[in-house]
């Protein structure tokens, strides 16, 4: 099973820099494997540490968060607060016991899409290597994810 | 699918899948998708799912138009190129249709799929899960206006180079009204500092000084010089500023600019600033004769009143009483719609490379000081000679590219320098006769008629030894040598070292970011390259545009260039404010964050998180506000707020959840209930 393990992946890009480098990644037809699927926000700095968790319990093996190179922030240094959130977030997914190594923090300016294809392709690998994520509490679902869903309405 | 909650009125979704000729449906099996969509994600809302040739012709448009008329359909999917270049295009398709623009989303399965898989399979796959994932989304948006914000038609331009120039006189000429900010005494710049221009040789001030004093005399530009822009606030249409005008110790108003002052002056002073440590000026003094405006600047650090207590001797002279020792700054606030940033450039410290013998070698020049020097108006009027004042040079090497091409200090080409270079050979060929040697990397004359100019300098007889130089000594080998600077270098087209004695030694340094770029990027809200050059918002469509609506920048402040570079980047900054201003009001993305009030539990935790100021605590109710006008939407105080308080429009937490959800789709996960 694990011989033909594909992983999935969740990016999180930044409107500014790192979906922009997706996009130079595509115009320059760099190729990169289909595991991660990536999603827009305007920031790093809307990088709520719950999608995080959302994504890997609900069944991505790795998270790879990206955006622009710090001092390079659309909004000036909201980058930096990914940055330390981002931290945070792997401290925990340690604590509890998830290897925090399944999430990766990248900068990738506008014009780095065949950077961006590249570290995508290394992180890919890397969660290849560490298999498939046996997320704690799929088997006890009581993250509270769906309750706070619930409340910001 | 685990989304219980739909919105109110039940979605009724439709799904468009471009081929894009090929370019998708080469990779993507974009029917498969389609049919996938309107059979798998019928229960989340697909009414329709349809795959297309082009959506974004105008047929495909129509379609999207028709269906949402035919068949009711309140949300669109367009599973195509990015939004980056057809969001505009379909949600426009969707508002002719009288539905909420915001109501379409797109998946960019070119750009992010077909263009970047080889597995055919995996990247139908791929492409499934990304409409999912947009479906899932587009059922939690909102109906959304766009925010409009009116634009206050006057502008501030800061720096008065000649790019700042010609920027406030395209603006002032069109009726409205300019404040141009300058630090130094006087508008004009490093230009101001030249004898002549590449490469026609015009001489700098004969073209630059019209300009300046038109700019002194227009009614529409408030000149401020001697001043600094103190502090930033607002958003486009409506910036407040705080300009700090310094203290000249002279009233403006009674000065006549005669001079007597400067005359009766008694103390003098090297001139580091615009004479770059090349002559002199007295403690009251105008930068140079034609400045704009040619009201004196009192120079307190070396005035004798101001250090002794006594002197007066300028008040003394004064016809209309117009010295006053007691001036203190003035502080001026102004409100402007938009703001151009002209602050131009700083030059490599020679020092930084000790090999050359800068500071150490009185005959080893910078450019800039062989400019005064060879300047009509300058301390020789423009006679070239070594330090000493009086010999003239036998010979003298013309060193490119000092700070620059360098990986131990800038990487970058400062652009300008080989002409700089060429246009110094030209000069010394044509007054002094001397031996001339340009010692050049690369020879880069690519603008119009800078070639021609380069062949004409070779025709002259000036020698070129291409190879960087190692070293400049005064430490002979031979007799040869004895008395002069020795010029080190490789000469990599003969394949061999070259030392060449020479009396002069010019060191053609680099343009670097002004000193203080960063602080002032950080002050207007925009961002520097890692060189600490202003980013423009695209290095090539968008060249004066910076990501911060309504700052642009012009001239060397966004990297080095010449002087019709500068000035075209002036007219152009120029054109894109007066076209602001035309319009009267900006539409901006409705992407703002907001509190719910009722949520917030006072806890303050996003308070310091925004740089713009727009998160405020409102004492009375204990609550959290955000200024919705300030609020760039960047959504970083919406993720931090514990309460979920924080909503963001256009990226909700349910939407992005949704999206989560939808994305990982057709993995079989058991699902969390
Ligand atoms: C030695 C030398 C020779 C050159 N010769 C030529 C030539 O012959 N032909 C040619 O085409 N180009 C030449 N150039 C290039 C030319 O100097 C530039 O292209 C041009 O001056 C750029 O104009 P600018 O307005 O962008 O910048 P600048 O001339 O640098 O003007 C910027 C202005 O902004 C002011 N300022 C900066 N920061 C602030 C602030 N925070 N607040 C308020 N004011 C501020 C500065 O005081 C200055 O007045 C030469 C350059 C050098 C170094
Ligand atoms: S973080 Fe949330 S709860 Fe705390 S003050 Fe801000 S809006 Fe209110
Ligand atoms: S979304 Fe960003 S810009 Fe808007 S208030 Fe929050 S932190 Fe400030
Ligand atoms: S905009 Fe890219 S990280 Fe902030």
């Amino acid at each position: 099973m694990t011989n033909n393990f594909e992983p999935l992946i969740i990016g999180f890009t930044c409107n500014w820099c790192s979906y922009r480098a997706a996009d130079m990644a595509g115009t320059g037809r760099e190729k990169y494997p289909p595991n991660i699927r990536l999603i827009r926000m305007m920031c790093s700095g809307r990088l709520d540490p719950m999608f995080v968790m959302k994504a890997l319990s609900d069944g991505a093996d790795g998270v790879m968060i990206t955006g622009c190179h710090p001092g390079e922030c659309h909004y000036l240094e909201q980058n930096y607060k990914a940055l330390r959130r981002t931290i945070l977030l792997k401290r925990t997914l340690g604590q509890m016991g998830v290897d925090p190594e399944r999430v990766k923090l990248v900068w990738a300016s506008a014009a780095e899409g065949v950077y961006l294809a590249k570290e995508i392709g290394i992180f890919v690998e890397e969660i290849r290597e560490k298999g498939p994520l046996d997320w704690p509490s799929r088997k006890n679902p009581a993250i509270s994810i769906v309750e706070k869903e619930e409340v910001s309405v | 699918m685990a989304n219980s909650k739909t919105p109110s009125g039940k979605p009724r979704i439709g799904v468009y899948v471009c081929h894009c000729g090929t370019n998708i449906a080469g990779v993507v099996d974009v029917e498969d998708v389609a049919n996938w969509s309107a059979e798998e994600l019928k229960d989340i809302g697909v009414v329709l799912s349809r795959d297309n040739k082009f959506m974004c012709s105008s047929q495909g448009q129509e379609l999207i138009e028709s269906d949402i008329k035919e068949f009711g359909l309140n949300r669109v999917v367009v599973a195509a190129c990015s939004p980056h270049l057809h969001e505009k295009t379909f949600r426009g398709a969707c508002e002719r249709a009288g539905m909420n623009p915001f109501f379409c989303e797109m998946a960019s399965i070119r750009e992010q799929v077909s263009w970047v898989t080889k597995d055919k399979k995996k990247a139908t796959e791929k492409s499934k899960s990304m409409v999912a994932g947009a479906v899932n989304r587009v059922v939690y948006h909102e109906a959304l206006e766009p925010i409009k914000v009116p634009i206050n038609p006057t502008t501030l331009i800061v720096g008065g180079g000649i790019a700042g120039i010609q920027a406030a006189l395209e603006i002032a000429n069109t009726g409205h009204e300019v404040y141009l900010v300058e630090r130094e005494p006087s508008i004009g710049g490093h230009m101001a500092q030249f004898d002549k221009t590449f490469p026609t040789l015009d001489c700098s001030a004969c073209i630059l000084t019209p300009r300046m004093s038109e700019v002194g005399m227009h009614p529409n530009i408030n000149l401020l010089t001697w001043s600094e822009v103190e502090n930033v606030d607002g958003f486009v249409g409506n910036f407040d500023v705080t300009i700090r005008k310094k203290s000249r110790c002279v009233i403006e108003e009674d000065c006549t600019g005669c001079g007597i002052c400067v005359q009766k002056c008694p103390i003098t002073v090297i001139d580091d600033e615009f004479g770059v440590g090349i002559g002199t000026r007295k403690a009251i003094y105008t930068p140079f004769d034609q400045a704009i405006p040619n009201y004196p600047v009192l120079d307190k650090e070396n005035c004798t009143y101001f250090i002794k207590g006594t002197c007066r001797a300028c008040e003394k002279f004064c016809a209309t009483n117009a010295i006053d020792f007691e001036q203190q700054d003035e502080i001026i606030n102004v409100t402007v719609g938009n703001i151009i940033l002209a602050t131009g450039y700083d030059l490599f410290d020679a020092r930084k490379m000790p090999n050359y013998g800068y500071g150490r070698y009185p005959n080893v020049f910078t450019s800039m000081e062989f400019e005064r020097l060879c300047n009509a108006a300058g301390p020789t009027n423009g006679e070239i000679v070594l330090r000493d004042g009086v010999t003239a040079p036998k010979s003298v090497a013309i060193v490119h590219c000092v700070g620059s091409r360098d990986k131990n200090h800038n990487n970058y080409c400062s652009a300008i320098c080989c002409m700089q270079s060429l246009k110094f050979a030209h000069i010394v060929y044509e007054r002094t006769g001397a031996e001339i040697h340009n010692f050049y990397i690369d020879i880069r004359t690519t603008a119009k008629n800078y070639d021609e100019f380069y062949q004409r300098v070779l025709d002259e007889g000036t020698l070129f030894v291409r190879g960087k130089v190692a070293e400049i000594t005064d430490v002979p080998q031979n007799e040869a040598e004895e008395g002069k600077l020795i010029v080190q270098a490789e000469d990599t087209l003969a394949g061999l070292q070259r030392r060449i004695p020479v009396d002069m030694v010019i060191l053609s340094v680099g343009l670097e970011p002004k000193g203080d770029s960063d602080e002032v990027a950080h002050q207007f809200g925009i961002s520097c390259s890692s060189n600490g050059w202003f980013t423009e918002k695209h290095p090539k469509l968008d060249p004066v545009s910076t990501m911060t609506e309504g700052i642009f920048i012009a001239g060397c402040a966004t990297g080095p260039k010449d002087i019709p570079a500068s000035v075209s980047q002036g007219s152009a900054a120029a054109a894109r404010v007066i076209s602001y201003i035309e319009m009267g009001e900006l539409e901006l993305e409705p992407v703002r964050a907001s509190v719910i009030e009722e949520i917030c539990s006072g806890c303050k935790i996003c308070n310091d998180l925004c740089p713009y100021n727009a998160i405020i605590f409102i004492e009375d109710k204990q609550v959290t506000e955000i200024n919705e006008a300030l609020c760039q939407g960047c959504g970083t105080c919406v993720a931090a707020c514990p309460a979920g308080a924080i909503v963001g429009t256009g990226f909700s937490n349910e939407q992005i959840l949704a999206q989560i959800e939808g994305l990982m789709m057709d993995f079989s996960v058991p699902e969390v209930v």
